[in-house]
């Protein structure tokens, strides 16, 4: 099967700025792929370049197996959802969505048609006339997703395009976008920095930093198994403990632990070992850890969090993050309580640079 | 707090602002008052009036004669090539000044703050002394004709020609297209552009359903701009213009001074300033309303 987006060996360089540095990347049609990193990282300018507002430097982009380098724009068979959505102030809702219709020449009675049925798909009935400016930050950015929909293009790309909204509606829109995607089946590329934003919706993550591609997974597998620190750190909140690599099933930690922890690192590598604080346990100073590692601490804080508490515990040389769910009738641990912080075997993931 | 002290603070507070600053606007009310306002009255009162054969006129005897005398054929053309000058003029600004401001727009900060000191360098010296200069280039032996003369075109003969008028001012209120266009360019949303042209239109379709609707407040302003000072200009047709090119201003002023038929020079300016008034109400009504 073709790829709906194929990118090899793409760099794009802004003068003496490199924005994007020789990434490989293919997105298979039909999927949720998401792009994330934090800002500046090179990802919108990642899918600016497939929308082809700019060019790579170096470099072969394809999509469904056309190069498409140095295409324009609006001989693409993508579009693009724009951060602030970018409707056009001087038209009504109606125009706005029929615009990339007009513009190809589709007659004016289809286009009319089209465009209705596409606001109807995102629940603007009604509403047709209105402008940009009458309408709410989530209406707006229906309005985007409706005016780029109708177009029909085989892939359609988000940029960042829930930042500007609040929490609950953002929400409802992550579950609505998804549900979208399943139904037209096209591949969507969705810009963001919101960790959780991308884990919750996609099929796929590249996790992007300074212009480099660190990661390409599932949501599970960069969750699971972070291929560096960055992506661990990224993802979710983890403890980062620093250590050695000993063998291939164990590794030192700075204090002299020696934790089972698996990986293909040579012997002496400098790693960190990550420890997410719902995978880690408080357990008394005389309790044996069942995988041999145990870290003696004591309890520095507690934040409570409601569904959940997180104690911050002092080790010897750092503070650890352990997290804890909120169960009724449960022994609450008070700041200066001596803990040994415990974990089940293959709860941590070694990360190199 | 209690519902019946709210409404007397709320209409002090409303007379406090009423009244904020009106001290300080009073001069410049009295100036306008005094400098605009009255002899703006004392202009239309006297184009009602009727003008006695000493020259004098008669603040007597109201009657439309002066407006009437609008209708006959020398002032009717001479308002009409008043009008289409001052068109001409605005259109060819518009046509030089669009591109030029759009370039600018998409310059670097350096390179604009640089351009528009060029733009506005040519008022740094008077007015009156560029028309001359004008006059000085487009003469008989001036550079322009010996210029045209030695590449084979033969002498240049556009001086004391309505060509000569509107290329006149243009070159004078050019800048006064490019500054409101360029305003209105450079805050345009860029990102609009590129939201059109990945919808599928083409560099030209964007231009013509997004960027030029986009700039029409700057449209609009710059014509204005243009428009209202061409209609009533003076300096540059007296100066480029010669006998032949008689228009409004230069009419006016031979009304009040050399005709000292004051009712007719009153009436010419009256009307005058309802067709400018109205292309203001234009301004405000289409381009001063912010998108």
């Amino acid at each position: 099967m073709t790829a709906a987006v194929e990118i090899t060996g793409v760099t794009k360089r802004f003068d003496d700025v490199v924005a994007v540095d020789d990434i490989d990347l293919t997105i298979a049609d039909g999927e949720f792929f998401a792009m994330l990193g934090p800002s500046g990282c090179g990802k919108t300018t990642t899918l600016r370049m497939i929308a082809g507002l700019e060019f790579p430097t170096e470099g072969s982009l394809q999509i469904f197996g056309e190069e498409v380098g140095t295409l324009p724009p609006n001989k693409r068979p993508v579009n693009t959802v724009f951060q602030n959505y970018a409707l056009f102030p001087h038209m009504n809702l109606l125009e706005n969505v029929g615009f990339g219709l007009k513009m190809k020449g589709v007659a004016k009675p289809e286009t009319t048609q089209r465009a209705l049925a596409a606001i109807e798909l995102v629940q603007l009935g009604g509403m047709e006339k209105r402008r940009p400016n009458q309408l709410s930050g989530g209406q707006q950015q229906r309005v985007a997703l409706a005016r780029a929909l109708v177009n029909e293009p085989k892939v359609l790309l988000l940029d960042e395009p829930l930042g500007a909204l609040d929490l609950k509606l953002r929400q409802e829109m992550q579950g609505e976008l998804k549900s979208l995607q399943r139904d037209l089946g096209v591949s969507f590329v969705f810009v963001t920095h919101d960790q959780e934003e991308a884990l919750t919706m996609s099929d796929r993550i590249a996790v992007m930093d300074q212009g480099k591609l660190l990661q390409v997974g599932t949501p599970e597998e960069i969750y699971e198994r972070p291929a560096n620190r960055f992506v661990a750190d990224f993802i979710g909140q983890t403890n980062l403990l620093e250590g050695t690599v000993a063998d291939a099933t164990t590794v030192v930690l700075e204090n002299g632990t020696r934790v089972a922890a698996a990986s293909d690192h040579a012997a002496g590598t400098k790693v960190a070992l990550s420890l997410r604080p719902e995978r880690a346990n408080l357990a008394t100073r005389d309790a044996a850890p069942s995988d041999g590692a145990g870290i003696d601490g004591t309890v520095a804080g507690i934040t409570y969090l409601g569904n959940a508490l997180v104690y911050r515990v002092a080790l010897d040389w750092m503070e650890v993050e352990v997290r804890d769910e909120n169960r009724p009738n449960a022994d609450r641990l008070n700041a200066g309580d001596p803990v040994r912080v415990i974990w089940e075997p293959g709860a941590v993931a070694v990360v190199a640079e | 707090m209690t519902a019946a002290a709210t409404p007397e603070f709320e209409v002090a507070n409303e007379r406090n602002k009423r009244r904020r600053g009106l001290f300080m606007a009073l001069p410049a009310y009295l100036y306008l008052i005094l400098f605009f306002a009255l002899p703006l009255i004392i202009v239309v009162v006297y184009s009602f009036a009727t003008r006695n054969r000493f020259g004098g006129t008669d603040l007597s005897g109201w009657n439309l004669e002066a407006y009437a005398k609008l209708g006959e054929p020398i002032v009717r053309d001479i308002l009409f090539r008043s009008l289409w000058l001052a068109i001409l003029t605005t259109i060819i600004c518009l046509l030089f000044a669009y591109p030029f401001a759009y370039f600018l727009a998409t310059r670097s900060q350096i390179v604009r703050n640089l351009m528009l000191v060029f733009v506005m360098i040519p008022f740094w010296s008077n007015f009156l002394v560029r028309n001359y200069a004008w006059r000085v280039l487009l003469g008989n032996d001036g550079p322009v004709s010996r210029l045209t003369e030695n590449i084979g075109l033969g002498e240049t003969t556009i001086l004391f020609t309505p060509t000569a008028v509107v290329l006149g001012l243009v070159y004078g209120f050019l800048p006064f297209m490019i500054l409101p266009l360029y305003a209105s360019i450079e805050r345009m949303d860029w990102s609009l552009i590129e939201a059109s042209r990945d919808l599928g239109a083409t560099g030209i379709q964007t231009f013509r359903n997004v960027t030029f609707p986009l700039s029409l407040p700057g449209v609009i302003a710059g014509s204005i701009l243009v428009f209202i000072p061409s209609l009533g200009a003076y300096v540059t047709p007296e100066i480029l213009g010669g006998a032949k090119t008689t228009l409004l201003g230069s009419y006016i002023v031979t009304q009040f001074l050399t005709a000292r038929n004051w009712p007719v020079g009153a009436s010419v300016s009256t009307v005058l300033m309802v067709v400018m008034l109205a292309a203001t109400l234009v301004y405000f009504r289409k381009g001063g309303r912010t998108l």
